[in-house]
């Protein structure tokens, strides 16, 4: 009714029937498209709400405030009687301890390691596939790396614990034998192939004649690769890399086999460690519907999504920023 | 083509519905140390009873007892005995308490490397060394190298006993390595010669079983031992219901527990009740 008011009195061509049924049906399917798209919005959201349902339970439940403080999840605590204070995760103890700091230490060791492996191994080998790999290795190259993405994880974390593990030790003598590098060696081959993959596809988008224009300037193929193609993917590269740091920080079955699930803390990477998402797979078996540790767990799934949400926003942000740059510069 | 594929898919499932509804399901849940005794028992049971289907699931006593608390489960298997506040959920949503049976025996064990020099040790010492207050093998008897302690995840029976009755009730050191399940710690000792786990007896292979050291003698935990409750960390393997048992479930528990059920558990590995 309204876009009558607005619009200027025109009168519309009258349309023949097959021409009125045809645009009927294309309405039908745009709007069976919409309420496709918006049942997956509806969906994320439905499930970002019961998430944080669940955890809000921390905040308005008086035993659950009581036993599960932000104090107690993110300062030190007595631990035992006649030694100092520290941070223990033991959520079924008698006095529940609740604290953050060990489960925080241990997904940042096991992603630091897999993302120092994953990112130099993943953008190298992509920029190889990319630029320097004859035509047919790339072609094989291409699609058995991309092959390694669909490992399941529980194969991956059988393998770091059964044959990396014990490699590992002999090599390293790591006192532990499951540990942050055995658990991060095992999510980086999770997330190389993630790299990978956005990585070569952001190199092969750089336009030809920026080669072509550097390689006439008398620039050899590895300056070009190094000092045009790579900064001109740049966004493309940030985002494998966080698509592949979301993957580390959410990655559940590798870590929990591999890690060796002892929260300490201690920045050693040769002692095991407990993540945030292992420690939600491990004990969500375990506890009764609306009690404290179970809103805990919850909570640890608010934070994990945070993590990976202001990661993604920071990178959006720096992405735009670069492309602004290279628009700029061209222009 | 269509019309048929479809119509043949209507009457196989107007020939199913029935069966399916006449047939009674017990589902029983939890211990995972229990899952191949209650398994075994299922398949003999239904081998006689084809009419009833038992199905049998893992996951932890505390699985086990939270799914009973939930109503999700007609039988609890766990390893521990039932907590107060666990009883009273299950009191408050059926008007009834829990009925606890104990359905086996266990000894749990503690295990070494094969390579491991140490034979037996105290409960004393184990709790030393879970608390974390020993940390070399030397300080009790061993070769001079680190201890590596293997835990279970906190939704085990299994973690429970060792914390109520090695423990004394205090917490794990933090430096205690939690796995999945026994046969994962079994695997973990198996490889690490500095470590030291523990579990259900059944498991028991390819690694040494300690003996619990009681004043001067050292107790094995063998089926005597365990039985007679000589062995200091036996404990019973428990069927929980949120109500009395009737019908499928009272003749499946029945099953259990009779001379047939109870060879079972034998062969199993686990110690008989009766």
């Amino acid at each position: 009714m309204q876009e009558q008011d607005l619009a200027p009195p025109v009168a519309l061509p009258t349309l023949s029937h097959a021409a009125r049924r045809r645009q009927l049906k294309e309405k039908a399917i745009a709007a069976l498209i919409t309420a496709v798209a918006f049942t997956g919005i509806a969906a994320l959201v439905l499930i970002l709400v019961f998430v944080a349902k669940e955890a809000l339970t921390l905040v308005t439940d008086a035993a659950a405030r009581e036993e599960a403080s932000f104090s107690k999840m993110f300062l030190p605590q007595m631990v035992r009687k006649g030694k100092p204070l520290g941070y223990v995760w033991q959520p079924v103890s008698n006095v529940p301890k609740v604290s953050m700091i060990p489960l925080f230490i241990g997904t940042l060791k096991t992603t630091a390691v897999s993302m120092l492996v994953a990112v130099p191994l993943g953008i190298f080998g992509a920029l190889f596939a990319a630029e320097f790999a004859p035509r047919r290795l790339r072609e094989v190259l291409k699609p058995t790396i991309e092959l390694l993405a669909g490992i399941p994880s529980v194969v991956l974390g059988f393998f770091a614990l059964m044959v990396m593990a014990s490699f590992l030790q002999e090599t390293f003598g790591f006192t532990s034998r499951l540990n942050a590098v055995v658990a991060g060696l095992g999510l980086a081959l999770a997330i190389v192939p993630v790299i990978f993959t956005v990585t070569e596809d952001a190199l092969t988008a750089v336009p030809r004649s920026y080669r072509e224009a550097s390689l006439a300037l008398g620039a050899t193929p590895w300056e070009t690769a190094w000092k045009v193609v790579l900064p001109a993917a740049a966004p493309g590269i940030l985002a494998a890399c966080v698509l592949g740091f979301g993957r580390a920080i959410g990655e559940t079955m590798i870590v929990l086999m591999a890690s060796g699930n002892a929260a300490i803390v201690s920045w050693n990477l040769g002692d095991s460690v407990r993540s945030l998402s292992a420690t939600i797979a491990a004990e969500m078996g375990e506890v009764v519907v609306g009690s404290p540790h179970y809103a805990l767990l919850f909570f640890i799934g608010v934070e994990l999504f945070l993590f990976t949400f202001v990661l993604n926003l920071l990178a959006g942000m720096w992405t735009k920023k670069v492309i602004q740059r290279l628009k700029g510069g061209a222009g | 083509m269509k019309k048929t594929l479809l119509s043949g898919f209507v009457a196989f499932g107007l020939a199913v519905l029935p069966l399916t509804a006449q047939a009674g399901t017990v589902t029983v849940k939890g211990s995972d140390t229990m899952v191949i005794l209650a398994q075994r028992w299922a398949e003999a049971f239904m081998k006689k009873n084809p009419a009833t289907k038992i199905q049998v699931t893992g996951g932890g006593s505390g699985t086990g007892l939270a799914a009973l608390q939930n109503g999700t489960t007609d039988i609890a298997m766990s390893s521990r005995e039932i907590k107060e506040a666990e009883a009273a959920k299950i009191r408050a949503r059926n008007n009834a308490p829990p009925t606890a049976l104990s359905v086996a025996k266990d000894g749990v064990t503690f295990y070494v490397n094969e390579t491991n020099k140490v034979e037996a040790l105290t409960v004393e010492q184990l709790k030393a060394i879970y608390l974390g207050d020993t940390t070399n093998w030397k300080d009790v008897g061993g070769q001079d190298a680190p201890i590596v302690p293997y835990s279970r995840e906190n939704s085990s029976g299994t973690y429970v006993f060792v914390k109520d009755h090695v423990l004394g009730g205090e917490d794990f050191a933090p430096e205690a390595q939690t796995l999945p399940g026994t046969a994962a710690v079994v695997n973990a000792v198996a490889k690490e010669k500095n470590g030291i786990g523990y579990g259900g007896a059944a498991y028991g292979k390819g690694i040494k079983e300690l003996k619990v050291k009681k004043g001067h003698e050292a107790i094995a935990p063998s089926a005597e031992n365990v039985k007679s409750g000589k062995y200091p960390l036996s404990r019973d393997l428990f069927f929980y219901l949120g109500k009395a048992p009737s019908g499928e479930v009272k003749a499946f528990i029945d099953f259990a527990l009779s001379a047939e059920g109870q060879a079972i558990v034998t062969q199993v590995g686990y110690f008989p009740v009766k």
